[in-house]
């Protein structure tokens, strides 16, 4: 019982962050229809300017400027550059994404070094906020938890209730309609675009300091925000939430799990020894392969139901 | 229209001198690629050098990948995010192959281990296509996305096929090549011929063999039926179904032929290198295989060739001058993409219809204008660069930044004024050079329109 | 008409980008030993190779000073390998087209066993371009056992002995540990190395969990600590190195978990920055070389040395060991008398030296591995000389001589 609260806990923050992190990608990908390679580098740029904002000014303006840093970096990417790729193609703008992904880790790399960086968590938050179970629970994580579904929230609101939230809605699932209505869909874009760096960029702040602030960290996080997106599926941001929370905790509770396929034939009286073919395969137990269920959801989610769980159109 | 008014190819009387001119371009590659070591032969030694004949291995070899990536992006518009796992599973397969061969198990001529592998290419092919190819474009990027990363986490976990992290170890010199079977038919002595794979001159003489076998047989492929219905369906899938070819499967057939000839060049690792390691499998090759593609044009069919020398030197020959290599080939990725989509091969073949109208003599000087600010610029921007990485990575190439024989001190002013001066000049003076280029570029086409010598 | 066009415009430049390069092989000084050092020096291990390198170069000033060896100094040529074998093999050629007598190498176990098959290979059929591989870092066992060669010269304690090390330096009032290790070959060598020693060396002590995690993979490390809390380990015992150790450590400290961390590599770069104020007393790393053991034992020389380091760079002295590589070196050219690789390797197995910290230590001969004194350091507050700006270091709880660390070895080594 112990375990399961304490994972269920442990999955929600890691399911969150995954969702601050992968909200934005959703965006972009619904509506530009760009597979934003440099996400998870915005990600990562997040946290070195909060990193060096907090160095010189708090923790708290970070939480505000950084974001907004990395949301102009985001437009003016798109204006300069991935707006003259559109007009050659998704993979064209893909493989953009890509290099751009592979100069800012360098930019990254020689401006504040290879190491990591001493990113912690403000001292106003770095106490415990309570024990379960004799294990600690950080007051940090609640506030990742909060920041994230205010986030969620912010988004919400934003889409659902304004004006420019519902030309975005439309534009998720109908971009040539929404152009041939009338609207700048350009500009659009472009905010789109900004808003979802902006995010990416927020995420780094929180994350940043819960896990280690270092030049890889976009190599890193990378995949695991792909399959998010693709398997809550496109144009759906609730498919997103559900979809992160879902794979927090998938890969938390594997963790916890020691089952393996050769357990499961034992069932039906088959005992794999080590003279079994393939038995290296089925001796696995779940949770050593706990951080490779995404990867095989995914692909199985491809597969069979390739708008994702809540997508509204295909991929 | 009769038949007669309707032109055609005499082919009985121009038979000869066509397939001349068809022929030709191959040996004259063939020609060079077997020369160019020879520019580097050390004659004091009597070696050849050993640095320049693995690296044109790897070129050959790379160039055989990069065009099997080639066969699903280019002709079909699969783009893979994964397809480095059929170039390293054809590889492991033919090291445990191989050893077999060496331990006497089985017999199998040298010449022909790298079949192993595009049989093994192949079989892998079979297996992940039947999974990838149900769908297309995005859909199947993320799922070959997945597979990659799968392949790559099971090469470390599962020691039996793949040996954990020290991968599989072979030797190359088995003593049963081809060769000997015939010396050996006749009752001769091999050993005056002495062909048994240990030096890196006669490994790469074979990779060239089989680069030049590979690229013939892709290319005829591009010509076959199927090759057709994979470019249509890359350019229109729906109208492929109107006329009654299922997508799904002509995907699948290009995907599976794509990794026989995958697991060809992964055979050829293996025996170039003796070993097989878990990077064969990574992204970061899948990486390497669509920066080839794209860099060297992917709707042509040399550009990946064209690509592959590019950035194979790039990745072994820059990273010995400088450790931003890596920030040097995503700027040259997104210059291309921006600027050059269609690749090295796209910007030669905007040429043609000038050569054609006999007037590309006239872009000489022009182009002599754009360069002379384009490198200035490059120059301005490549300083800059190294000074930053310098002072905050440091000093890897020993402990003075030298350009030939000045040693630059990074401290001091100069040199940072000196690389943004011409780093500015360059892009200002580019504009203006590039305005004039664009409007002579312009009239040359023009002409070119109206002598009908357009593609 | 376009493919000539094509292929010639490619000839073109294959000719002049190699022809730029090759001429770099020759633009070296002469006159001096050259060692090719390859390693990761791009890329996502970057500051591996990066922070070596500048290391060795100190180093290699200090010798150099002090004369090198038959009247030449050494030289280090760089050549990164992308953390790729085939770009390890691709120094290789490079190293012996310009006739170097050493290739050395640190990071990675697999680029050493790639390049250990590829020297033997080399050396067997050109007997007259002989090259020494001086392993300075890659500690799969394998290495100096079923895969030993007498062209491989390996100077850093190998798992076994890192694992018997750590072993050792657990407390007589801890019984329970938890093992958390990294799923490939060098995590799995970790794991069972540190079960033996366990079984030989503490019968007492109860494994209550044994874990394999996909390299890299992991990004929360939470649900593990909840793991082992469920255990009821009072220690952790991991080879886990890079985000896989930093995360794990940085996890648990969050957690407030009572556990003791016993680690290979938590000393390295970005180690004690992860770690953080958090970890005091808590971590442990079994190690070569720290900057307070010199003076813990009043070795002022060492300790002006190594302090002269810290003044020029902003990180940790930790590879100081290394001196030892290059000073067995310096001693075998001397003995051999000559650049006879062949000769220098005889020279250099069996070789005995007291290091740089007063200690002895000895080349082994059977296999090449170098036996010599280890260290267990505690990462606390209030020693000499800090990490990384954090104001904690580490502290040396243990020092295990080389004469407790000779492990028999299977290597049946073949000699020329």
């Amino acid at each position: 019982m112990e375990l399961i609260i304490v994972s269920l806990l442990n999955g929600l923050v890691y399911g969150m962050l995954l969702f601050m992190l992968a909200s934005g990608l959703t965006l972009i990908l619904s509506m530009m229809g760009v597979l934003n390679f440099a996400h998870a580098s915005a990600y990562m740029l997040g946290a070195y300017f909060a990193f060096t904002i907090s160095q010189h000014i708090g923790f708290w303006p970070a939480l505000i400027l950084a974001p907004v840093l990395c949301g102009l970096v985001g437009a003016g990417i798109e204006m300069f550059g991935l707006r003259r790729v559109h007009k050659n193609g998704h993979i064209a703008e893909l493989l953009f994404t890509f290099g751009l992904a592979l100069i800012i880790e360098k930019v990254v790399q020689m401006t504040w070094g290879l190491i990591p960086v001493p990113y912690r968590v403000p001292a106003g938050l770095d106490f415990t906020l309570f024990k379960i179970y004799g294990t600690n629970f950080p007051a940090y994580r609640a506030f990742m938890l909060l920041i994230s579904a205010l986030m969620f929230g912010a988004i919400w609101l934003g889409l659902t209730r304004t004006r420019i939230g519902l030309v975005i809605q439309a534009a998720l699932t109908h971009p040539e309609m929404v152009g041939a209505l009338g609207h700048n869909v350009p500009k659009v874009f472009t905010g789109v675009f900004a808003a979802g760096t902006a995010l990416a960029g927020l995420a780094g702040v929180i994350g940043g300091n819960y896990q280690v602030t270092e030049p890889a960290m976009a190599f890193t996080m990378g995949p695991i925000v792909f399959v998010v997106v693709v398997f809550g599926g496109l144009g759906s941001l609730s498919g997103c939430f559900i979809a992160s929370l879902l794979m927090g905790m998938i890969q938390t509770f594997a963790v916890v799990l020691d089952y393996s396929l050769a357990d499961l034939l034992k069932h039906f009286d088959v005992v794999v020894t080590s003279t079994t073919p393939f038995h290296e395969v089925l001796l696995v137990p779940l949770s050593r392969i706990g951080a490779l269920l995404p990867y095989i959801l995914l692909v199985l989610i491809l597969v069979f139901r390739p708008r994702g769980l809540m997508g509204t159109r295909e991929a | 229209m009769t038949t007669q008014s309707l032109p055609r190819e005499n082919v009985a009387a121009n038979g000869g001198t066509d397939l001349m001119r068809r022929v030709l371009p191959w040996v004259i590659a063939v020609a060079v690629m077997l020369l160019v070591p020879w520019l580097f032969y050390n004659w004091n030694t009597g070696r050849h050098s050993g640095f320049v004949l693995t690296m044109m291995s790897e070129i050959g070899l790379m160039a055989i990948f990069a065009l099997s990536f080639n066969m699903q992006m280019g002709q079909t518009g699969l783009l893979s995010f994964g397809h480095a796992i059929l170039f390293g599973l054809g590889g492991y397969c033919t090291a445990h192959a191989l050893n077999g061969v060496k331990a006497g198990t089985f017999w199998w001529p040298s010449e022909l281990i790298p079949l192993i592998g595009g049989f093994g290419g192949l079989a892998f092919g079979i297996a992940f296509g039947w999974v990838a190819t149900k769908q297309r474009a995005t859909a199947f990027a993320m799922i070959t996305m997945g597979l990659g990363e799968l392949v790559a986490a099971c090469a470390l976990m599962f020691m039996g096929f793949f040996g954990g992290e020290g991968g599989i170890s072979t030797d190359r010199v088995t003593n049963t090549s081809i060769f000997k079977l015939v010396y050996d038919l006749f009752g001769l002595d091999y050993r005056s011929l002495g062909i048994n794979y240990s030096t890196p001159w006669q490994v790469y003489c074979l990779v060239v063999a089989w680069a030049v076998i590979a690229t013939l047989l892709m290319r005829l492929q591009t010509q076959t039926p199927l090759g057709r219905i994979a470019n249509a369906t890359r350019d229109n899938f729906e109208r492929v179904q109107f006329v009654g070819y299922d997508p799904a499967r002509v995907r699948f057939y290009q995907f599976a032929l794509s990794g026989f000839f995958a697991g060809i060049a992964g055979g050829l690792y293996c025996l170039v290198y003796e070993i097989i390691t878990f990077d064969t499998v990574a992204a970061a090759k899948s990486a390497t295989a669509l920066l080839a593609a794209y860099i060297g044009g992917a709707g042509g069919f040399f550009g990946p060739i064209l690509g592959t020398i590019l950035v194979v030197l790039l990745q072994s020959g820059v990273s010995l001058l400088s450790n931003a290599w890596l920030l040097y080939v995503g700027v040259l990725f997104i210059v291309m993409v921006m600027y050059a989509p269609g690749g090295i091969i796209g910007i030669i073949a905007q040429h043609i219809p000038i050569v054609r109208i006999g007037r590309m003599s006239e872009l000489i000087v022009p182009y002599i204008r754009v360069l002379l600010p384009g490198v200035l610029l490059v120059f301005g921007f490549v300083l800059l660069v190294e000074l930053t990485s310098f002072t905050t990575i440091g000093a890897a190439q020993g402990k003075h930044f030298k350009i030939g024989i000045y040693v630059v001190d990074p401290n001091t002013f100069l040199p940072w004024t000196l690389g943004a001066a011409a780093l500015v000049l360059g892009v200002v003076w580019l504009r203006l050079e590039s305005r004039v280029f664009r409007r002579k570029w312009d009239a040359l086409i023009e002409d070119a329109k109206a002598k009908g010598a357009m593609l | 008409m376009s493919r000539t066009l094509g292929g010639r415009i490619a000839v073109v430049l294959i000719g002049a980008l190699i022809a730029m390069i090759a001429s770099l092989g020759g633009a070296l000084a002469q006159g001096t030993i050259k060692i090719m050092y390859t390693d990761p020096l791009s890329g996502p291990f970057a500051q591996v190779g990066d922070a070596n390198l500048k290391q060795m170069q100190y180093i290699l000033d200090f010798i150099n000073a002090k004369g090198g060896a038959l009247g030449r100094k050494f030289e280090l040529v760089p050549f990164d390998n992308k953390s790729q074998p085939s770009d390890a093999l691709l120094a290789l050629k490079s190293a012996t087209d310009q006739n170097m007598p050493f290739i050395m190498q640190c990071s990675g176990s697999n680029i050493a066993a790639a390049l250990i098959e590829a020297v033997n290979k080399h050396n067997d059929r050109n007997p007259d371009n002989r090259i020494i591989y001086l392993n300075c870092g890659a500690v799969a066992t394998e290495l100096t056992n079923e895969q030993c060669s007498f062209w491989h010269f390996r100077f850093d304690a190998n798992v076994a002995m890192k694992a018997e090390v750590m072993v050792r330096a657990l407390p007589k009032t801890t019984t329970k540990v938890y093992l958390l290790n990294q799923d490939y070959l060098f995590g799995q060598s970790v794991q069972r190395d540190v079960k033996t020693f366990l079984g030989k060396v503490r019968p007492d002590v109860q494994v209550v969990g044994d874990e394999l995690i996909p390299l890299g993979k992991v990004k929360d490390f939470a649900p593990y600590i909840t793991k082992i809390k469920a255990s009821g380990a009072q220690a952790l015992l991991t080879g886990n190195w890079g985000p896989d150790m930093n995360l794990l450590i940085k996890a648990g400290i969050d957690a407030g978990v009572d556990l003791g961390y016993y680690t290979f590599y938590a000393h390295l770069a970005g180690g004690a920055v992860a770690i953080g104020p958090g970890g005091d007393g808590k971590v442990r790393a079994v190690q070569s070389f720290n900057e307070n053991i010199a003076p813990e034992i009043g070795n002022a020389e060492t300790e002006k040395w190594t302090k002269d380091f810290r003044d020029k760079f902003p990180f940790d002295f930790y590879s100081a060991g290394f001196r030892t590589i290059f000073e067995y070196v310096q001693l075998a050219v001397t003995k051999a008398g000559s650049m006879d690789v062949t000769k220098i390797a005889y020279a250099m197995e069996g070789l005995e030296h007291k290091d740089f910290l007063g200690y002895d230590s000895v080349m082994r001969k059977d296999d090449h591995q170098l036996i010599s004194e280890y260290f267990v350091g505690v990462f606390k507050k209030g020693v000499k000389y800090d990490s990384e700006k954090t104001g904690l270091g580490w502290a040396t709880e243990a020092t295990i001589l080389a004469k407790d660390l000779m492990q028999p070895t299977t290597c049946k080594m073949k000699r020329p």
